[in-house]
């Protein structure tokens, strides 16, 4: 640059070369800048496709599983030799005979023992509780033939399914050469056929794959969630409302405030060990309950919802507030008719960001016990209980080749729950936002 | 008593008697210090205003004329590290007393502020929302006719009759300004308060509102913070001119405008400084 300074005034020449070298480098550092940040969102959203994607290759598989249509004959002498039919009997008698003896019919060639066993093995012990179902729905059907879809071997839904490899021997393992063949006839019949697995939304988890669903934990999850809900909301809106409206700003407020902002960052499993402390030890409060469970994510949640309530309060803006003082409303009016009216959107999308946070917990309800088998829906909040992403952890530590589409399948369901809830706080942003 | 607090406060301050004593006094501040914090912000100011007469509160920026109309309703309350100290009367009872109840005060000593804020609510509930917390009014029609006689006074009736359920917030800023005011009358103070009104408008909404400020002197005693000293002339009977904390003159407007006795307001009013 040459002199900036001549006689006493500021020169600038902003047609020299070295400016426009300089105009130059500036745009030059402008579109670097540009592109990192370009760069910076691809690989985060490929980083997101690949771990939506894998979830979604290896889970898709697990929302249909096999069937194989079977006429079978409902055999009195199988199920209820005594003829009495009443529903005791009728409950306990051997279904599974009755849908091996229909295979037996397709393959009258098998007879060696061995290799009926393995043949009975093709079909899940599920479809033997559907016969039943069918039964006492029905119990005039005794003696007639009816025709049932058979859920197949949750083993050889796998293996048709490609996930247990086509290998013969003992590699192959888990499906036979043979079981491969009497396969490769009932395709040829036309009888094998896939079908919607409701199962895994209908039933509670099981520790058979094909009969495993996620039902208990979706009810689990929601009790905890409303246990949740109603303890952290009206605990966090009211401390926010008081540090923001009415408490003097001193020390000890300040204090309070650092310590809310420390509490958002400790670790959930210290929670969950503070709620197996105090709340199961110290007060003797159910285990596995989400009562318990709600109680601790509400802990885990409150400093959100403290912090976004905070702000939501902070944003209305003074003026409202004075012209409502101006008129003569008491302070608990000025924020009862009108502070907490507008920054209730606020304060609702921080909830339900908490709530997404507290919905895909695990670490704090293991401790409390929520990781049992549970074999029942859930009745109440002190009923033993799952919630989805332990019944994930769960499923995640099974060695059957099903649980590991099954697991895959309650991610995207869990997934698809957290996107909802999201939407759902967005879409409250958007509609109520700012009207000052 | 009000004659004879004011010759005791000329006396204070040496100056002469305002010429306004045929009109009763309405408030009257008495050695006022107002503190924030460490700040000095109001050093010992007496003032008198008039029943039903527009007083003017004129000075340059930060000389503590809204600091002072903030005193008047208590408002400063809600500021943590305010300190008020000395007399302020209104109807001859001090403001400050314990038995005084906030409440009761603003609904006596409405206020306008400078930036029009109407509550995020139609209009209709803009207006009854005083007189629903204060008890006023119950029924329907009572409200009804609340709206209508506060929004005629205000002058804004006749253009929002046919909209009282849209949001008070989609007005223009001088009809929101004048909705500001219809909801300050509708909770029937005795004093309204105006920190700088105008000074979100254009000049024709200004125009509106200083003649309403005329025509409301008929009922309501009222003080109004300005920066445009026009404005103080043109709607004030009296005028005070504060400066660093400290009130300098007050007087009638007039005098104040062509007679200052002090050279400080002789400056500012001739712009030389402010």
């Amino acid at each position: 640059m040459t002199n900036v300074i001549a006689n006493g005034r500021i020169v600038a020449d902003y047609r020299s070369a070295n400016y426009t070298k300089q105009l130059k480098a500036r745009y030059q550092a402008e579109r670097r800048f540009m592109y990192y940040g370009i760069a910076a969102i691809a690989v985060a959203l490929s980083m997101l496709a690949i771990l939506v994607g894998s979830v979604v290759l290896k889970g898709y598989t697990a929302f249909y599983d096999t069937e194989i249509t079977m006429t079978v004959m409902l055999d009195p002498q199988l199920i209820d030799p005594a003829g009495t039919r009443d529903s005791w009997t009728l409950r306990s008698a051997d279904y599974q005979a009755v849908m091996r003896a229909g295979l037996y019919e397709r393959f009258p060639t098998v007879t060696g023992r061995d290799e009926r066993r393995q043949l009975a093995a093709m079909l899940s012990p599920v479809s033997a509780e559907d016969l039943q179902h069918i039964v006492l729905a029905n119990p005039s059907l005794i003696g007639t033939k009816v025709t049932v879809s058979a859920p197949i071997a949750s083993d050889i839904d796998q293996y048709i399914k490609g996930n247990i490899p086509h290998t013969t021997g003992e590699g192959g393992g888990r499906v036979s050469e043979q079981q491969g063949k009497w396969l490769e006839a009932l395709s040829q019949d036309g009888v094998v056929h896939r079908a919607f697995n409701w199962r895994l939304f209908a039933n509670v988890d099981s520790q058979q794959p094909e009969s495993a669903g996620i039902l208990g934990a979706v009810v689990g999850s929601l009790l905890t969630m409303m246990v949740t809900l109603c303890m952290s909301v009206p605990i966090g809106t009211a401390a926010a409302v008081y540090l923001e409206e009415f408490a003097p700003k001193n020390r000890w407020t300040d204090l309070i405030e650092v310590n809310i902002n420390n509490l958002a960052a400790v670790p959930s499993i210290v929670f969950g060990l503070l709620g197996l402390a105090v709340f199961l030890n110290f007060l003797g409060l159910p285990r596995s309950a989400p009562l318990v469970g709600g109680i601790v994510l509400a802990l885990m949640t409150l400093p959100i919802i403290i912090i976004a309530a905070r702000s939501a309060l902070k944003a209305v803006p003074p003026s409202i507030r004075e012209a409502a003082l101006g008129i003569g409303a008491s302070p608990l009016q000025v924020v009862t008719h009108h502070v907490l009216p507008l920054a209730a959107p606020g304060i609702m999308t921080g909830t339900i960001i908490g709530m997404a946070h507290a919905l895909g917990e695990t670490a704090p309800l293991l401790m409390i016990g929520m990781v049992a088998f549970v074999g029942d829906v859930p009745g109440g909040v002190t009923d033993p209980a799952s919630v989805l992403p332990v019944q994930i952890y769960k499923w995640a530590a099974q060695p059957e080749r099903g649980f590991v589409e099954r697991t895959s399948a309650a991610i995207m369901i869990l997934l698809a729950f957290l996107v909802f809830m999201n939407a759902i706080a967005i879409y409250f942003r958007k509609k109520f936002e700012r009207r000052w | 008593m009000s004659v004879q607090l004011r010759s005791q406060i000329n006396e204070a301050s040496g100056r002469a008697p305002a010429r306004s004593a045929t009109v009763p006094v309405k408030i009257a501040a008495e050695n006022v210090n107002v503190y924030y914090g460490p700040k000095h912000a109001l050093k010992a100011i007496n003032l008198m205003i008039g029943e039903k007469q527009v007083t003017a509160l004129i000075g340059p920026s930060g000389c503590g004329k809204s600091t002072f109309l903030r005193c008047l309703n208590r408002m400063n309350d809600t500021i943590g590290i305010c300190r008020v100290e000395g007399l302020i009367t209104l109807d001859r009872e001090n403001i400050y007393d314990k038995s005084i109840d906030v409440v009761q005060l603003r609904a006596r000593v409405g206020m306008v502020f400078q930036k029009p804020n109407p509550f995020p609510k139609s209009i209709f509930d803009n207006i009854v929302y005083g007189p629903r917390i204060h008890g006023l009014a119950t029924t329907r029609d009572e409200l009804d006719e609340i709206v209508q006689i506060s929004l005629e006074r205000a002058g804004l009736w006749s253009e929002v009759k046919d909209r009282l359920r849209e949001p008070g917030t989609g007005l223009s800023g001088g009809q929101q300004q004048r909705l500001c005011i219809a909801r300050a009358i509708a909770v029937s103070p005795e004093v309204i308060l105006m920190d700088e009104p105008c000074s979100a408008l254009d000049p024709i909404a200004t125009a509106h509102i200083e003649e309403l400020i005329d025509e409301l002197r008929e009922n309501y005693t009222i003080v109004i913070v300005t920066h445009n000293m026009q404005q103080a002339a043109r709607v004030s009977q009296r005028t005070a001119f504060f400066h660093l904390g400290e009130m300098v003159e007050i007087g009638d407007t007039e005098e104040i405008f062509t007679n200052p006795r002090d050279e400080r307001t002789q400056g500012y009013i001739t712009g030389r400084y402010g």
